[in-house]
């Protein structure tokens, strides 16, 4: 997908005047945390289960060659074919190639954001072979035309009337008057629908969770059971997968199954988890005839030796935006790239280019519930301070207002220069906003006053007052102070 | 007072010098009701939290480097502010890790800094105070408070030992208000949604009066409930605990004389 993370101000402005995703957002941003809560309290080892999972990934940072090379060999011997990609364009034209030697013409998918980020299915598309989204969510915004709104539900912008729409739209061989107001009516025409294209298919294309170095597997979960169909009924599979995805045993990647589905969607365990090792061995009742894995960099490794490397623990578990207050405002789409809230504010950046995403990073309050709820604990705020540390060096959005915080900090070095005009400033606007004591409108300050009041100072300052009070005078602190 | 009563060097932080200085004298009178020697050092300003949160690393260290000067010697540091008592708590020894000659100062400093009802109630062990307040009030967990030094319990506990008042817990207590310092200017309309929502939650609560501990985010929500047209009144905690409640409510017109 083309990115529009650069017009992120206007994106945000649309969903906020959008009604129906302010409904949506306002429900999704409440269950999903409830239900996360619940079924953590059921942990108590919960958060020592983290400190594992963490002390996994950056083991598996400080020494991915070793398992990848580890990853490559053990798959290689359960018949994997390996396919080492550097960048989205490489990925593409392997796939590509895999689909033209296999002579397909549809490709089923599962769910998979790398699929997203290297915009695979426009590309197969654009070159005659038809990929079809087989989970549910994935589905309705394909046939919608859209980008996925979250990074876990990717429909969650949309509600019921909107899929029956959708559905009765796209659909036209079904009956005009069928019933399609119960969610199960919905679940059950995609299932239809989609019946046809789990057999059809010549490819299936799916992501994966994670690889296991120690067996060559992939690990793939869902809770539709889509992904199964996709790796078992067409004659080929190809898994796309990022570096930074491999863990080193089955051991590891049963401790972060553990985290993530109760981080995501407050499961204790996805309702699927599937292994995959290679193809269909002699005897096995099914499973593809090839099975491919295309392992592709796309910036991971320029992340490794920088700052941002601790986002490389990510595991995609979408807690961060359930969580994050900016999210729930304004949704996935107003990010304007595959990767959205917090996590999308530092990986967009770090993968597009911080040109191309330098609203991200600033707007966040930094309330730090990202990071409280992140299972893989990374420092979103301080990475997104991070970025903007570098905009302000070398412009950004970070570097608007550069002027008043340079005046600003110019007077908070000079404490006696500072304190004498605070007092004179604090002094006027206590005359101005006499009487209401707030401020409606305000020259100058109408970001704040558009939205709300702007408080007005009682009058004299903290500072002047305590010198007083000090020298013996009167404590003249009254709230009159400044006020008729 | 004894000479072993605490020395505490106050930090007022810029928005209660600024905007409300009776929330700094009901500070300081709960730490001198709780036997504290309270000291102003004249040479503060900001902690420098607006510049190190805009990417402004070279202004934030400087105010820093002052703010550790001015506050070197005091038993303890106080602020009536979890935003700014983070600040130097959890980003001052960030900013100077590896400076041979600052970091160990800003570790000292940090050690030694307190947000205000922690300080009360985890240092000094305060059980009760001395207020009364007929009326229902509900809390607002300021994030950096919450997050960064998991002030929590600590003003409620104080709030339960004031005559005549109940707590209600509105269901968003602990969700930003979408203050975020520069955020809620430079994305005023976000930041709309984040504070309208937070209204929306408190006015829930049935409330007369919504109490925080942090400035930043009561001038934000007295802002909005105002604007809403809202009689809920905003006031920090530290106003109700020392029964300082002669200045009107934030937002609120004085009494006419
Ligand atoms: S950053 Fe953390 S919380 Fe967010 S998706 Fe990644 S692992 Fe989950």
């Amino acid at each position: 997908m083309d990115a529009t993370s650069q017009r992120f101000r206007d994106n945000a402005r649309g969903a906020l005047a959008d009604g129906r995703l302010k409904e949506s957002l306002a429900s999704f941003t409440k269950t999903f945390p409830e239900k996360r809560q619940k079924v953590i309290d059921r942990l108590p080892e919960f958060d020592a289960l983290r400190d594992e999972g963490v002390s996994i990934k950056n083991h598996v940072l400080a020494n991915l060659d070793f398992y990848l090379e580890r990853f490559e060999a053990k798959a290689a011997a359960a018949g994997t074919k390996i396919h080492w990609c550097r960048d989205a364009a490489e990925a593409r034209e392997t796939i590509l190639a895999i689909c033209r030697s296999a002579g397909a013409r549809t490709v089923t998918k599962s769910k998979s954001m790398i699929g997203e980020e290297i915009a695979i299915n426009e590309f197969l598309e654009a070159n005659g072979v038809r990929p079809v989204e087989t989970d549910l969510g994935e589905y309705i915004i394909q046939v919608r035309g859209e980008s996925p709104s979250h990074i876990l539900v990717p429909a969650i912008h949309l509600k019921g009337p909107d899929i029956a729409e959708t559905f009765r739209e796209k659909h036209t061989a079904l009956p005009a008057g069928r019933a399609l107001d119960q969610p199960e009516a919905i679940l059950r025409e995609a299932r239809t629908v989609l019946r046809g294209e789990f057999l059809a298919a010549d490819v299936g294309l799916t992501g994966a969770n994670m690889l296991v170095a120690e067996t060559g597997s992939i690990v793939v979960v869902t809770n539709e059971g889509n992904a199964d169909l996709v790796m078992s009924l067409p004659k080929v599979h190809v898994a796309v997968a990022s570096l930074e995805k491999v863990v080193p045993t089955l051991e590891d990647a049963a401790t972060i199954l553990r985290l993530l589905a109760r981080s995501a969607t407050g499961q204790d365990i996805t309702a699927y988890t599937t292994f995959a090792t290679g193809p269909k061995r002699p005897g096995d009742p099914d499973g593809p005839d090839e099975f491919h894995i295309v392992l592709m960099d796309n910036g991971r490794t320029a992340m490794l030796g920088g700052e941002f490397r601790d986002m490389l623990r990510c595991i995609r578990c979408g807690a961060c935006l359930n969580h994050c207050p900016v999210y729930a405002g304004i949704g996935g789409h107003a990010y304007g790239w595959v990767y959205s809230g917090p996590m999308g504010s530092v990986l967009t950046p770090s993968l597009l280019g911080a040109h191309k995403a330098d609203d991200l990073p600033n707007a966040s309050t930094f309330c730090g519930k990202c990071e409280q709820v992140c299972p893989m604990r990374i420092p979103l705020p301080a990475m997104m301070r991070h970025l903007r540390e570098r905009q302000f060096v070398s412009g950004g959005p970070a570097a608007k207002g550069r002027g008043a915080l340079k005046l600003w900090a110019f007077l908070a070095r000079r404490p006696a220069l500072y304190r004498r005009a605070m007092a004179l400033g604090v002094g006027l606007l206590a005359i101005l906003g006499r009487g209401r004591g707030r401020f409606r409108r305000l020259p100058l300050a109408s970001a704040w006053t558009g939205p709300r009041d702007l408080p007005a100072p009682e009058g004299r300052t903290f500072q002047s007052l305590w010198a007083e009070r000090r020298r013996g005078k009167p404590a003249s602190r009254s709230r009159t102070e400044g006020r008729p | 007072m004894p000479s072993t009563a605490p020395r505490v060097g106050f930090f007022v932080t810029c928005l209660v010098d600024l905007m409300r200085p009776s929330v700094g004298f009901a500070a300081v009178k709960l730490l001198e009701d709780a036997g504290c020697r309270v000291e102003v050092p004249a040479e503060q300003t900001c902690c420098g939290q607006p510049a190190y949160n805009s990417g402004d690393r070279a202004d934030a260290i400087a105010l820093a480097k002052q703010v550790i000067a001015a506050f070197e010697g005091f038993d303890y540091v106080v602020a009536p502010s979890g935003s700014c008592a983070g600040m130097i708590r959890e980003h001052y020894p960030r900013l100077f890790a590896g400076d041979a000659a600052w970091e160990g100062r800003a570790r000292r400093l940090a050690e030694r800094t307190y947000e205000l009802t922690a300080f009360l109630v985890d240092v000094l062990d305060v059980e009760g105070v001395a207020a009364r307040l007929a009326a229902t009030v509900t809390y607002h967990d300021a994030c950096s408070g919450l997050r960064e030094l998991g002030v929590k319990a600590q003003p409620r506990r104080l709030l339960a030992a004031v005559d005549g008042l109940t707590v209600k817990e509105s269901a968003m207590a602990e969700t930003c208000c979408g203050f975020g310092g520069t955020f809620c200017v430079k994305y005023p309309e976000i930041s709309e949604r984040m504070v309208d929502t937070k209204a929306e939650d408190l006015m829930a609560t049935g409330a007369d009066m919504v109490l925080a501990g942090d400035l930043g985010c009561l001038l934000n929500i007295a802002g909005r409930l105002k604007r809403k047209g809202s009689a809920m009144q905003a006031r920090h905690v530290a106003e109700v605990l020392a029964g300082s409640l002669d200045a009107p409510a934030i937002g609120e017109p004085g009494r006419k004389p």
